[in-house]
């Protein structure tokens, strides 16, 4: 129980503190395919930094909620890093909440910043605000139903239970877990507001849907929400992680694994984080309407995941 | 090649004849279709063989080559000079509601999955998992003709439609006896150029391949 908790401390102050890294990474990768020079992998660290020593400026018309969001949306996100399993699969917080729990979580974050949005009444927070809930209502039905594909083969919808059974079973090809791999990497895009969805890098008010609603933050507010998007990006790396690339994660209680699960930890979000950064150079944002028909594959892609486990057992 | 291996990759090959049979329904480019189509015979042309090899019926070997020869090589080739000749080859059809047409399927293959599943339960072979597929892609073939309006994507479904019950004979009962299997060949092949010359007149008739217009033909 100790070790287990040792572990939970160790997992979450591991993701929250390299979070950034991952960020500087994508974006580093993304200016090598793009034949720029690169920023510094540290340069995520720094706009916090910087951000954190400013004073920060809230609008007159701002209600408290305001204020709270950006805390609310961290501390989902480190709740949600915390429970899927990202070292190991003995986390003693895990039990708090299966995978409906966790996209729960992630709906409150998301909540909490379209109020925050329309709170000080601008017109990009409402819109954005707007644009957010509209990708939202479509990609959770899809992840839920990815989520449902592995919970099935595992029957459970833990997720260390999940990620030990897909771990330690025999080889087998499934035909389900390939659709729901790729109905969550759309989902993936969509939720962390990346290109074929949103351009994180843009301020052009007719694409934009996460910076519209965080136009109004500064300061520490800023470096919270932008550290929390970091947060939420592992995290959903780490969920896909869990359910299709579960292979090197250290099992219940197994001290001497942790190097290995370390180091894999780090090649897949290395790969991960290159791969991200392909598709982005790769993909063109589309029309927002044509989101729907992105996320109706998606969800379409999970469903049939699920059908096909059914029929082919 | 174990036979559990075997049935697995013949199952995952079901999951793409199915993905590519969706891909199909939501594709608006005429071009990309072809290529789907061409895909799609290819799965079916490696599950058959992987099903020849697993069960050592030497007659499927020949149904996948006649599968690759025809339906990767030949009908996507003549669809291809077809869609020059007639001037359509950067042909975008304006589809309305592709999520509704999505979900129209997804229900389709529910329905087709809980119709096979009692018969599957009676067949013997490896493959008997996948029938529920076969009858699902027959169907969304089906749906495509529906929806679509336009004449060339309509005779895509229709070929597309006889892949899926050449992989429901396949998955069910090792395949139909080689001359019907020839026969159909022939058939579908004769189809594509008669169905060629009919894009002609159409075309001749109403300056345009939208089958639509064949409703003006009805006598009041």
């Amino acid at each position: 129980m100790t070790s287990g908790i040792a572990l939970q401390i160790l997992q979450s102050v591991l993701v929250v503190l390299a979070a950034p890294l991952v960020a500087g990474w994508v974006n580093i990768c993304r200016a090598w395919l793009q034949n720029r020079s690169a920023p510094s992998l540290l340069l995520p660290y720094y706009t916090l930094a910087r951000l954190f020593h400013k004073d920060a400026v809230v609008a007159n018309t701002a209600s408290p909620l305001f204020r709270l969001m950006p805390y609310v949306l961290f501390g989902c996100m480190w709740l949600a890093a915390g429970i899927v399993p990202v070292l190991a699969t003995d986390l003693p917080f895990a039990p708090a909440a299966d995978i409906i729990a966790l996209v729960g979580v992630f709906a409150v974050a998301r909540v909490f910043s379209a109020l925050a949005a329309m709170d000080t009444g601008t017109a990009f927070g409402g819109l954005g605000a707007r644009r957010e809930m509209m990708v939202g209502f479509l990609a959770e039905p899809a992840m839920l139903m990815t989520l449902f594909t592995a919970a099935f083969i595992s029957g459970s919808t833990q997720l260390p239970t999940i990620v030990e059974t897909l771990a330690h079973r025999e080889f087998a090809i499934h035909p389900s877990l390939a659709f729901a791999a790729v109905a969550f990497l759309m989902v993936l895009l969509a939720e962390n507001a990346r290109i074929p969805v949103d351009n994180p890098a843009t301020h052009l008010e007719l694409t934009m849907i996460h910076e519209a609603m965080v136009l109004e933050y500064s300061a520490r507010h800023l470096a919270l929400i932008e550290w929390a998007a970091a947060i939420k990006l592992v995290a959903y790396m780490a969920i896909g992680f869990a359910l299709f690339l579960p292979w090197g994660i250290a099992p219940a209680g197994d001290w001497g694994a942790l190097p290995i699960a370390f180091a894999a930890l780090a090649l897949k979000l290395a790969a991960a984080g290159a791969g991200l950064a392909v598709l982005e150079a790769l993909l063109a944002k589309m029309r927002i309407f044509l989101v729907v028909e992105f996320l109706s594959t998606a969800f379409l892609l999970g469903v049939l995941g699920m059908l096909i486990h059914f029929l082919v057992t | 090649m174990t036979a559990s291996l075997s049935s697995q990759l013949v199952n995952l090959l079901a999951a793409l004849l199915l993905l590519l049979a969706f891909a199909m329904l939501a594709q608006r480019r005429v071009l990309t279709l072809i290529k789907l189509f061409a895909w799609q015979g290819a799965a079916l042309a490696l599950s058959t063989a992987i099903v020849a090899h697993a069960t050592g019926q030497s007659h499927l070997y020949f149904s996948a080559g006649l599968t690759l020869a025809l339906k990767v090589i030949l009908i996507p080739w003549l669809l291809h000079r077809l869609i020059d000749k007639l001037m359509v080859r950067w042909d975008v059809e304006t589809l309305i509601n592709i999520p509704t047409t999505m979900l129209a399927g997804i229900g389709l293959a529910i329905f087709a999955f809980s119709l096979a599943t009692p018969i599957s339960q009676m067949a013997s072979t490896i493959t008997r998992s996948t029938l529920g597929i076969a009858l699902a892609s027959v169907l969304l073939s089906f749906l495509m003709m529906i929806v679509r309006r336009k004449a060339v994507p309509q005779v895509i479904g229709f070929l597309s439609m006889e892949n899926g019950l050449f992989f429901a004979a396949t998955s069910a009962t090792y395949g139909m006896p080689l001359v019907v299997e020839l026969g159909i060949a022939l058939d579908v092949l004769v189809g594509t150029f008669i169905f060629g010359i009919f894009f002609f007149h159409i075309r001749e008739q109403f300056d345009s391949l939208d089958i639509q217009h064949m409703e003006k033909l009805k006598e009041d």
